[in-house]
């Protein structure tokens, strides 16, 4: 297997479970635990793998979290264009992704917090008011049925026989 | 009543006392199968999609009796591309109910009362049954796994007779998952060549090589006209519950072999044609499989020795045949033993011929995490029983 081949194979293999052994991965891979740990140290260090995270379904575990992507139309500015406006944006911790999108507006904005209230005052407060920003729509997410890639709903499964030869 | 009213041919072929174990073994609850034949994937959304849509748009009728022709080119432009063999989309290509069908159609095809169609041991259950049922003799070679369970040209030749008319070929191997290289394949063509033999060619597995690249039979040289290929999609693509295979050859023999698919099935499902037109655009779909099966395959063979049994390593299909002979138990008794104490299903090599004692398969058709546990099981078994 080629370097870069082995990379990637990594990654795909940590992206669909970051908790996985050293000594599996390269069991599946076909080469040495010893190079595993190197791959991964070396993606860690060059920050393509940036965390190991768990895809968490809040709403089976009972919590009560409330999200909403924000559109976000922009004055972009004169030198840095989108990009002081949106660090700054990111900066807060109740902001979950930013994203600069083509179409009707420009920044996608995700927004956690606790009540409804809480989102929709964090926008009004720390957004809106931004100099750059000409207009902000709210939308409370009600449902999340794949996050991720993964499917939220119990995983499709057809019973298969035990035994057929 | 007569002494009996079933014809002798069918009570010949007699279910052994293992298909008691197989029922205990489809009911266990809370217990792992590595027994199972078919893929853990569901067929993928998108062949599903054009299913749904297709029977949306109203199409439940019959269709041509060789099968959708929108299915047949797409067949023919995939041979060509993946071996180099074109077959004609009219008239060289059939579509039939699984590969199963179209088995049992090229037997009934090619044999006249008793004439003897060669077989490999260890290898898929269905193939001495109905060569039986087309009424001819199965001869049967064993393979071995110092050999890595390859048929060798020179062991066909050894059973050849007058009366022998074909010879069954299946590779990437079910129970083995034993590959053959090109120059097996190629000693085996001059053979047949020599003998003026048929092949029926069960590729079924081919899309599922980890190791080398899998060749089709009819693409070496003068095997075109003398050999039956057989495919389809159930492994593959997942879709083993849609029953849909094919069949490639000359002319005349697959005419043959659709006149009698005419009048016994008529044509493959509708519906199922429909899902394997939209398959054959999946190709992502299928590496994505492929690549899952082969990280499971190192993951059970080195499992498998870590816990003592010795295994062949197995280079296609997605089986694993390791030995268990220093257990002291034959197959039976191990499968047996293994579902009572640790609930685990394998089967018994010698399900798969004679020459299989000593065996058993271990699909790894399974998520990792069952395939784990499966081992975990398994390694208690054996050092419970201090047989390793
Ligand atoms: C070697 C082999 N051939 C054919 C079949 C049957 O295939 P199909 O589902 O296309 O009838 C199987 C199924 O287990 C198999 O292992």
């Amino acid at each position: 297997m080629k370097e870069e081949g082995k990379e990637e194979e990594i990654l795909k293999i940590l992206e669909e479970n970051a908790r996985i052994s050293d000594k599996e991965i390269a069991r599946m891979l076909g080469i040495e635990v010893n190079e595993v740990k190197e791959i991964i140290s070396k993606l860690e260090r060059a920050g393509v793998i940036r965390k190991y995270k768990a895809v968490i379904n809040y709403e089976k575990a009972g919590i009560e979290t409330v999200q909403a992507l924000i559109d976000v139309k922009v004055s972009p500015e004169r030198n840095t264009g989108y990009d002081s406006v949106a660090e700054r944006i990111s900066r807060f911790p109740e902001v979950k992704s930013v994203r600069l999108v083509s179409g009707e507006y420009d920044l996608s904005v995700l927004v956690s917090g606790k009540t409804m209230h809480e989102v929709a005052y964090f926008v009004a407060e720390k957004i809106a008011p931004l100099e750059q920003v000409r207009n902000t729509v709210t939308h409370f997410l009600l449902k999340t049925y794949k996050e991720n890639g993964e499917i939220y709903e119990e995983e499709e499964k057809g019973e298969r026989l035990a035994v057929t030869l | 009543m007569r002494t009996s009213s079933i014809a002798d041919r069918v009570r010949q072929i007699r279910g052994s006392g293992i298909r008691e174990f197989f029922d205990i073994a489809q009911r266990m609850e809370g217990a792992i199968s590595l027994g199972v034949g078919e893929p853990d994937f569901v067929t993928p959304w998108s062949i599903r999609e054009a299913c749904i849509f297709s029977l949306e748009k109203g199409y439940t009728s019959y269709t041509s009796n060789w099968g959708l022709p929108e299915l047949r080119e797409p067949i023919s432009d995939k041979i060509y591309k993946e071996s180099g063999v074109y077959y004609e989309p009219e008239g060289e290509i059939l579509i039939t109910t699984g590969v199963s069908e179209a088995f049992d159609l090229a037997l009934r095809a090619i044999i006249n009362s008793n004439d003897e169609i060669i077989l490999h041991e260890p290898s898929y259950v269905s193939y001495k049954p109905c060569t039986v049922f087309a009424g001819g003799a199965p001869v049967c070679v064993d393979t071995e796994v110092g050999d890595e369970f390859r048929l060798r040209a020179e062991k066909i030749e050894e059973k050849i007779t007058e009366q022998t008319k074909a010879v069954i070929l299946s590779y990437p191997n079910n129970p083995t998952g034993a590959t053959m290289r090109k120059k097996d394949l190629e000693e085996i063509a001059e053979v047949v060549n020599e003998h003026d033999l048929i092949v029926i060619s069960d590729e079924i597995y081919g899309k599922l090589t980890y190791e080398g690249k899998h060749t089709c039979f009819s693409s070496l040289n003068g095997m075109r006209e003398r050999t039956i290929l057989l495919n389809g999609f159930s492994k593959a693509y997942a879709m083993t519950g849609w029953r849909i295979g094919y069949a490639a050859g000359n002319k005349d023999i697959i005419e043959a072999m659709m006149k009698i698919h005419q009048y016994i099935m008529l044509c493959a499902p509708i519906t199922a044609q429909m899902a394997a037109v939209e398959a054959l655009r999946c190709d992502d779909e299928v590496e994505r499989m492929v690549s899952e099966y082969n990280k499971r395959r190192r993951l059970m063979v080195e499992g498998l020795t870590e816990i003592g049994l010795s295994c062949f390593e197995p280079k296609g299909a997605f089986y694993t045949f390791p030995s268990i002979e220093n257990t002291g138990l034959t197959s039976e008794e191990f499968a047996k033993r293994l579902l009572f104490e640790e609930k685990v299903v394998v089967i018994p090599g010698s399900i798969f011929g004679a020459c299989g004692e000593g065996f058993i398969r271990c699909s790894y058709a399974v998520s990792q995490y069952e395939l784990k546990e499966a081992l975990e099981r398994m390694g208690r078994f054996l050092e419970k029983h201090r047989i390793v």
